[in-house]
């Protein structure tokens, strides 16, 4: 397929002296706990495969020590995996040179961290110039260029103040001016917004999509949290213990949870911001004139039925009715499924 | 019961041998490279003489005005330039200025010498373990030895005069500017390091870009530590041909004269308290982008 962007292959990262060795006992059937205790190897990523289309944002999620951040620390090689592939564009990255990893890290592929991880010597303006200052751009342009991005995460007026007089939003507005100064085709967040308090969270999360709107980046966003998985990811890959256990669009996690882990998971959230009429719908007519597009959400579309005093309305797809939906199955959607997420399990 | 009364000693007449034998060696050494090894130094021995001349020379106002200047440069404090001004006005004033002037000229030629020797080994010391592990244990002997002892070896090598003199005081300075960059360098974020990777810095653009900047509070201690010890040989190197404060205070011990002593010790307690101020003060306005709060 010509729109997948970033490809990973059998990657497994297991941490320990004989790595490579530990590979076979965990093709084997070994699991996390037992390697530890056999072997005395952590294993990190195990037989991970995961196809990122272009210009989407993939999200990969897991609890801590799920393996999130090691794995997207292999797409640009800041670890070396112990066996596998990781193409972007249908070239190996493990296969790169020094010289051509440098390159390929200053120009295809750039990264925002949990922690900021801003140089807290330079000003607004230098930290955003930098990666521009590394592929050795005239100075004129690394200034224009970071001003643009600057101003365009709202940042204007800032440019000479240090990291350290900036709030977290602010740093992390810094961090991803930085990031889409260099005009990287991939972005990486290693759970970006993570170290944000809800509201500013929830400010930065729209930034990016705004953002992602015009630019149609190829975004690989790394998070814990389910809620923000769901709002900004067109795509999921859930990890547990270093394997891929589910991958979906958030619709389809939410629908048809692979196991109990992500059951646990999807208890809590909120069905009617993720479901849309479609994942309701029925066969038939409805009785109403109302109408719904085919990607409106359950949220949005449950107020505008019960204003409009009706119970059931036309799904339309294109301009051609594609089915229908009663008040009753939207709110069966909602209703969080029965015998799902009661389990005593804990992951945490 | 005899071995336990006695200890095991070797033999006399083996142990004589065996100095006997270190001491023909070195001697042997210094002969025969003492003269290579004097002309290697012989720069920076026009450099200390030049400069002691040109400190002396210069008319003590214009001196003055020139150690307030640097004292204004590094503290940015009225008082610590006051302080300096009256220092040396006292200094003068009781009849030390001469001496004085020849040992700002050794402490700052040695503590040129320590930086360009000092934060360059720290940087390799950083960049491997086992460089690390190596190079240690050295720096402990040249902290803890007593510098009597490694004074022996420098005056047969290359006899009396400045340029042992500084080679005595530097091998006791330089150990904390060494250490100090590498663990400067050694602390610095490794977030911030990460991130440098994932733009794609080279090893040179990281060194310079992150960690230099970054570790430099921790070096500029290291330069005031050094500083500071340089200071500490001043009475030791002027037991071999250093000429400045640390002259009368020689002779004061051996003749018992308790003022110039006194005087002589509290020009040097002077030059310390100046020399540490002005460095600690420049060191922390370096970290100035450390302050927090939204003070926009």
């Amino acid at each position: 397929m010509s729109n997948i962007k970033v490809s990973i292959k059998n990657l497994y990262k297991i941490f320990g002296n004989n790595g490579k060795a530990m590979v076979q006992h965990v093709e084997n059937g070994c699991s996390k706990t037992e390697l530890l205790a056999k072997h005395k190897h952590v294993l990190g990523l195990s037989n991970v495969n995961i196809d990122i289309p272009a210009r989407k944002i993939q999200v990969i999620m897991g609890l801590s020590g799920s393996g999130k951040s090691t794995l997207i620390r292999h797409l640009n090689r800041l670890i070396e995996p112990t066996s596998g592939e990781v193409l972007v564009d249908g070239e190996n990255v493990l296969g790169m040179s020094d010289d051509e990893l440098r390159e390929f890290r200053r120009s295809k592929m750039s990264m925002v961290f949990q922690k900021f991880a801003l140089l807290p010597h330079r000003t607004v303006m230098d930290n955003v110039c930098y990666g521009l200052k590394i592929k050795k751009l005239p100075l004129a342009e690394q200034q224009e260029r970071a001003q643009r991005w600057i101003d365009r995460v709202g940042l204007t007026g800032f440019e000479a103040n240090y990291p350290a007089q900036l709030s977290g939003g602010m740093q992390q507005r810094v961090g991803l001016a930085r990031a889409l100064a260099t005009d990287a085709e991939i972005l990486l967040m290693d759970e970006a917004f993570s170290a944000l308090d809800p509201l500013i969270r929830n400010d930065m999360q729209d930034i990016l999509l705004d953002l992602q709107e015009e630019l149609h980046k190829t975004i690989i966003f790394i998070t814990h949290d389910l809620d923000e998985a769901l709002r900004i990811g067109d795509n999921i890959v859930i990890l547990r213990d270093g394997a891929v256990i589910q991958k979906g669009s958030p619709q389809e996690i939410v629908l048809d949870p692979a196991d109990d882990y992500v059951r646990d998971f999807i208890k809590d959230i909120n069905r009617a911001r993720v479901l849309d009429v479609c994942a309701v719908m029925e066969e038939g007519s409805a009785t109403s004139d109302l109408q719904f597009a085919h990607d409106t959400i359950l949220e949005e579309a449950l107020p505008l039925m019960s204003d409009a005093g009706l119970t059931d309305a036309t799904v339309m797809r294109d301009g051609a009715a594609i089915g229908m939906v009663t008040l009753a199955d939207m709110i069966g959607g909602i209703a969080r499924p029965k015998g799902h997420g009661q389990t005593e399990t804990t992951y945490r | 019961m005899d071995f336990f009364g006695d200890f095991p000693e070797m033999g006399r007449q083996d142990l004589r041998e065996l100095k006997k034998g270190i001491d023909l060696a070195f001697r042997e050494f210094s002969r025969a490279n003492g003269d290579s090894i004097e002309a290697f130094f012989e720069p920076l021995m026009f450099f200390m003489v030049g400069l002691e001349k040109l400190l002396i020379a210069t008319p003590w106002p214009v001196m003055i005005m020139i150690f307030a200047a640097l004292a204004w440069l590094g503290a940015r404090s009225i008082w610590v330039v006051l302080g300096t001004v009256v220092s040396f006005l006292l200094i003068g004033w009781l009849g030390m200025w001469e001496d004085t002037m020849a040992t700002v000229a050794i402490i700052s030629v040695a503590t040129i010498v320590c930086i360009g020797v000092g934060i360059p080994l720290g940087i390799f010391m950083s960049r491997s373990d086992r460089l690390q592990t190596a190079i240690t244990p050295i720096l402990d002997i040249m902290q803890t030895i007593p510098s009597f002892v490694y004074l022996i070896p420098i005056i047969m090598l290359l006899g009396i005069g400045k340029v042992p003199g500084l080679l005595a005081v530097c091998i006791y300075a330089l150990p904390p500017i060494v250490r100090l960059t590498n663990l400067g360098i050694r602390l610095v974020d490794k977030e911030v390091l990460e991130a440098a990777d994932a733009f794609g810095a080279s090893a040179r653009q990281k060194l310079f870009d992150v960690q230099i900047p970054l570790a430099l509070p921790n070096i500029f201690a290291g330069v005031n530590q050094t500083i500071m010890m340089a200071l500490a040989m001043v009475v030791i190197a002027s037991m071999i041909g250093v000429k400045g404060l640390g002259v009368p205070v020689l002779r004061a011990i051996s003749n018992q004269y308790l003022a110039l002593g006194l005087m002589n010790g509290l020009a040097i307690v002077a030059l310390a308290i100046i020399f540490d101020r002005v460095s600690q003060a420049y060191g922390q306005r370096l970290q100035k982008h450390r302050q927090g709060g939204h003070g926009v």
